[in-house]
C-alpha cells in the first residue's frame, strides 16, 4: 500500500471575491522511500495541496475540504486536530522555501531542535540534545557540539535550511515535504542542499515530495512528477518520460520557454501567452486553453481529465497521464516539431489539429454521470450526450 | 560578438567601493570596512549586453549602482564619454542620467502604488523637462506601453492592477522613454514566473535590436545570462574572476569557480543529469569584511595550492581561449568536459 494516496483532493477557500479553487481535484500516490515533484507556477495550488497534507489548511476557517487523503493507512482528513499534532514533525515533516522565517529568531538553534523531539518522544533534555547534535552532524554543520548553542541569524541562508532539513528529519520522518527548499539559495548553495536532500533520503529512506518551479531540480531529485496548473494535475509521468515525451502543452510551454545550459545558445525562447488564470473565474473547459496556442472551440467547452497518455508504457516507466483534449497522434507530431526548433505558428502549419477532441473519459463522464454540465446552463444526460458535446468522439479515428 | 571594432561606452578601472562598519552611538568610530567592491576594471561596448554573475554579497548590484552613478565609488575611475565622472556632483549627472536608466528586480517594490502606470512612464519627461505639452507627452507615454507590449488604453491604472510580467514591462517602458544609451537591468526576470520570464527576456533583446541598446544584465541564474548576454564578467568576494565570451565561458570556463557554478546549475534533462559530475563547492562565500588573502577563492578551490594561491593574488589576465581569469591554476579543457553539460554532449 501506498504511504502517500491523495484522491481528488480539493480545497476552496470563501473570499468576499468568491471561491478561490486552489485545489480543484488532486490525487498522486507516493510509494515509500520514494521522490515525487510537483511543478507548478505561483497559483498552481502545488503548496496549497501540500500544506492540507500536513493538516495546515484545516485552521482557515473559510477552506473548503473535500476527497480523501491516506497516510500510512490512516484517514487524514477525518483525523482530529490532536492526532494531526502527533503525525506533523513525527511521521511526517516539511521544510520551507525561507529558512529564516521558518526559525525563530529568538532561540537558540540547539533548544529549538531539541523541543522538536521532545513534543513528540519521552526522552530526556540530554538524550535529545545527543540526537540533536547528531542530526546537525548529519546535515553537514560543522561543529554541531558548539553551534547548538548560536542563534539562527549567526548561520548563513544554506546553513540555515540545513537546520531546517535536521529539525525535519529529526524524529526519522516518512514523509518529506519539501516546498521549494532551494529557490531563497544561491546556485551553488543549492546543490549542496540538493545533495544532501538526496544522500539523506538514501540513507534514511524518507519518501520526499518536492514542490518546486524549477523544472532542472525535479530532474535531478525526483522520480516522478506532476505538472499542477490551476488548481489541477496535467500531466502526470516518470521523470524519463516527461523530458522526452512530454503530452500536455502547457509541459511543452515550460520546457521551451526556459532557458537552458545545454540548448543551443542563439535559440529563441518561446515564451506561454497570456498569464495564469484567476482562480476564482476559471476559463471553461479546459483551463489552460486561453494560453494554449492548438486551441480549437470544443476545448472551450470540454474539461478534459487526466487519461493515460499515447505513449505510456513506450519509455519504459509506469504511470503517464495527461489531461489534454488533443488526439495522442496529434501531440506527438506538434512535441517532435517543437523538438525540432519550430514555434509553435511553425508546429501548427506542419501538424493538423483536428476540431473534433478524442476524450474517452470526457465522454465516458457524461455517460457515466448523467447530469454533468458541459456548458453554462447545458446538462448532460446519456440520451443527448452527442447532441451536446458533438465535438467528442469517443474512439480514435485510425488514420 | 559585437565588441569588435565597437565604441567603448564607459570604461571602469579599478573601482572600489567599501562601506564603512561602525560602532557606539553618538562617537561612531569606523571598526571596519564591508569591501563590497574592491578593483573591478571593465569596459562596455556599445550595442553590447554584458552579464554580471555571482552569487549573493559578490558585488554585482553595487558595481552597476556605482556605474549608474548611484553610488560615489570610494576609489576608481567611471569613464563615460571621455570624462570621468567617479566624483561628479548631482548637478553635473544630471544630463548623463538621462543616458543611464535602471530596471529593478522586484516590479511590485518599484513602482509607486499610489500613481497611474501614465504618470509613472511620464515622470523621466517632467523630471527632464522634455514634451512640456501634456497632450504631446501622453501621446509619447502610450506609444511606450505599445512598444513594451502594453494596451495603452490602460493608461489610467495603477500598477496593483496588473500581473508581475506586466508590472515588470512598465519598469522597461519606464527605462527606455528617453532613448536612453545604456539599460542596468538588475535581476529583471528573477521574481517573475517561468512562463512569464521569457515574455520579459524576448522583449529585451526585442528592444535591445530596435533601439540599439547598451545593456549591463545582473542575474544569478547562469541559464538566462548565457542567453542574453555577449559578454560575461564573474564576480566574487568584490573581484572580476573571470571574463570572456558567452560562448568560451560556458564552453571553456577557465577559473574554478566559473566551473563549479556551471556544474551546480541543475539540468532539466535526466539523462544529462546522471552523465554529469556534478562538483560541489564546500562552505560559504566568506565575509566581505574580512576576505580571504592573495586569491579570494582559495578557501574553497579544488585546485588550490598552498604556498601559492594564499600567497600570490592573481592578476586578471589573458588564457587559453581567451578568456581573462584571475587564476593560478586555470582549469583544463579536460577538466571541463566532465563537468559542465553542453549541448554537443
Amino acid at each position: 500500500m501506498a504511504l502517500l494516496e491523495v484522491t481528488d483532493l480539493k480545497v476552496h477557500f470563501r473570499t468576499d471575491d468568491g471561491l478561490v479553487k486552489a485545489v480543484d481535484g488532486v490525487s498522486y500516490t507516493v510509494e515509500a522511500g520514494q521522490a515525487l515533484g510537483i511543478v507548478g507556477e505561483s497559483g498552481s495550488g502545488k503548496s496549497v495541496s501540500s500544506l492540507t497534507v500536513m493538516g495546515l489548511t484545516r485552521f482557515a476557517g473559510n477552506a473548503e475540504i473535500s476527497g480523501s487523503i491516506r497516510f500510512d493507512g490512516r484517514d487524514l482528513l477525518a483525523a482530529s486536530d490532536e492526532d494531526m499534532r502527533r503525525l506533523r514533525g513525527n511521521d511526517m515533516a516539511m521544510i520551507f522555501q525561507d529558512p529564516l522565517s521558518s526559525l525563530h529568531p529568538f532561540y537558540k538553534i540547539g533548544d529549538q531542535l531539541v523541543e522538536a523531539i521532545q513534543a513528540h518522544r519521552d526522552v530526556s533534555k540530554a538524550q535529545a540534545l545527543d540526537r540533536t547534535v547528531e542530526m546537525l552532524g548529519l546535515v553537514g554543520i560543522p561543529e554541531p557540539r558548539r553551534r547548538v548553542d548560536s542563534y539562527p541569524h549567526e548561520f548563513s541562508g544554506g546553513m540555515r535550511q540545513r537546520v531546517m532539513i535536521a529539525m525535519a528529519l529529526i524524529n526519522d520522518p516518512k514523509l518529506l515535504i519539501a516546498d521549494e527548499p532551494t529557490t531563497a539559495l544561491d546556485v551553488t548553495v543549492q546543490a549542496q542542499i540538493l545533495d544532501l536532500i538526496q544522500r539523506l533520503q538514501r540513507e534514511l529512506d524518507t519518501a520526499i515530495v518536492m514542490i518546486t518551479h524549477d523544472l532542472g531540480v525535479v530532474a535531478e531529485v525526483t522520480d516522478e512528477i506532476g505538472v499542477m496548473y490551476a488548481g489541477r494535475i496535467v500531466e502526470y509521468a516518470d521523470k524519463e518520460s516527461i523530458f522526452a515525451m512530454p503530452e500536455h502543452p502547457y509541459t511543452w510551454g515550460l520546457l521551451k520557454s526556459i532557458p537552458r545550459l545545454d540548448s543551443p545558445r542563439g535559440e529563441e525562447l518561446v515564451p506561454i501567452a497570456g498569464r495564469p488564470p484567476s482562480l476564482i473565474l476559471k476559463p471553461p473547459g479546459c483551463a489552460f486553453h486561453p494560453r494554449c496556442p492548438y486551441v480549437r472551440e470544443a476545448h472551450k467547452r470540454i474539461d478534459p481529465q487526466l487519461a493515460p497518455a499515447a505513449e505510456a508504457g513506450n519509455g519504459g516507466g509506469g504511470r503517464h497521464e495527461v489531461a489534454c483534449l488533443l488526439p495522442g497522434q496529434t501531440r506527438r507530431g506538434l512535441w517532435a516539431a517543437l523538438q525540432e526548433g519550430a514555434t509553435p505558428e511553425v508546429a501548427l502549419q506542419r501538424v493538423d489539429v483536428p476540431d473534433k477532441v478524442v476524450d474517452r473519459e470526457a465522454v465516458g463522464e457524461v455517460l457515466a454521470e448523467p447530469g454533468t454540465e458541459v456548458a453554462e446552463g447545458v446538462v448532460a444526460t446519456p440520451e443527448n450526450a452527442a447532441e451536446v458535446v458533438p465535438d467528442v468522439v469517443a474512439e480514435e479515428e485510425t488514420s | 560578438m559585437s565588441t569588435n571594432g565597437a565604441n567603448k561606452l564607459i570604461e571602469v578601472r579599478d573601482l572600489v567601493k567599501h562601506f564603512p562598519l561602525k560602532k557606539g552611538i553618538i562617537l561612531q568610530k569606523q571598526v571596519g570596512a564591508v569591501r563590497a567592491v574592491d578593483g573591478v576594471s571593465f569596459d562596455v561596448f556599445e550595442g553590447e549586453t554584458l552579464g554580471l554573475v555571482g552569487e549573493s554579497g559578490c558585488g554585482k548590484s553595487t558595481t552597476a549602482r556605482l556605474v549608474t552613478r548611484l553610488l560615489e565609488p570610494t576609489d576608481g575611475e567611471i569613464i563615460y564619454k571621455g570624462s570621468d565622472i567617479a566624483h561628479s556632483s548631482r548637478a553635473e549627472l544630471k544630463p548623463m542620467r538621462r543616458d543611464m536608466q535602471m530596471i529593478f528586480q522586484d516590479p511590485y517594490s518599484s513602482l509607486n502604488p499610489r500613481k497611474t502606470v501614465g504618470t509613472i512612464i511620464s515622470e523621466p519627461f517632467i523630471i527632464h523637462r522634455l514634451e512640456k505639452d501634456e497632450a504631446k507627452r501622453k501621446k509619447r507615454v502610450q506609444e511606450l506601453m505599445d512598444l513594451v507590449g502594453l494596451n495603452p488604453e490602460h493608461y489610467n491604472r495603477f500598477p496593483h492592477e496588473f500581473s508581475g510580467g506586466q508590472r515588470q514591462r512598465i519598469g522597461v517602458a519606464r527605462a527606455i522613454a528617453l532613448k536612453p544609451k545604456l539599460v542596468v537591468a538588475d535581476e529583471p526576470v528573477s521574481a517573475l514566473d517561468v512562463s512569464i520570464q521569457a515574455q520579459i527576456i524576448n522583449l529585451l533583446s526585442e528592444l535591445q535590436r530596435d533601439l540599439g541598446l547598451t545593456i549591463i544584465f545582473i542575474a544569478h541564474d547562469l541559464s538566462v545570462v548565457r542567453h542574453v548576454c555577449d559578454r560575461i564578467a564573474v564576480m566574487y568576494l568584490g573581484k572580476i574572476v573571470e571574463l570572456a565570451d558567452a560562448d568560451q565561458l560556458f564552453e571553456h570556463p577557465r577559473h574554478p569557480y566559473t566551473g563549479a557554478l556551471l556544474s551546480a546549475v541543475p539540468v532539466p534533462d535526466p539523462r544529462l543529469a546522471r552523465e554529469k559530475q556534478r562538483q560541489v563547492l564546500g562552505g560559504d562565500v566568506p565575509s566581505p569584511t574580512n576576505p580571504p588573502a592573495a586569491c579570494r577563492f582559495h578557501t574553497r578551490c579544488p585546485k588550490a595550492q598552498d604556498g601559492t594561491c594564499n600567497v600570490v593574488e592573481p592578476q586578471l589576465e589573458v588564457k587559453q581561449g581567451g578568456n581573462l581569469a584571475a587564476c593560478h591554476f586555470p582549469l583544463t579543457d579536460e577538466e571541463i568536459s566532465k563537468r559542465v553539460p553542453t549541448a554537443a554532449a
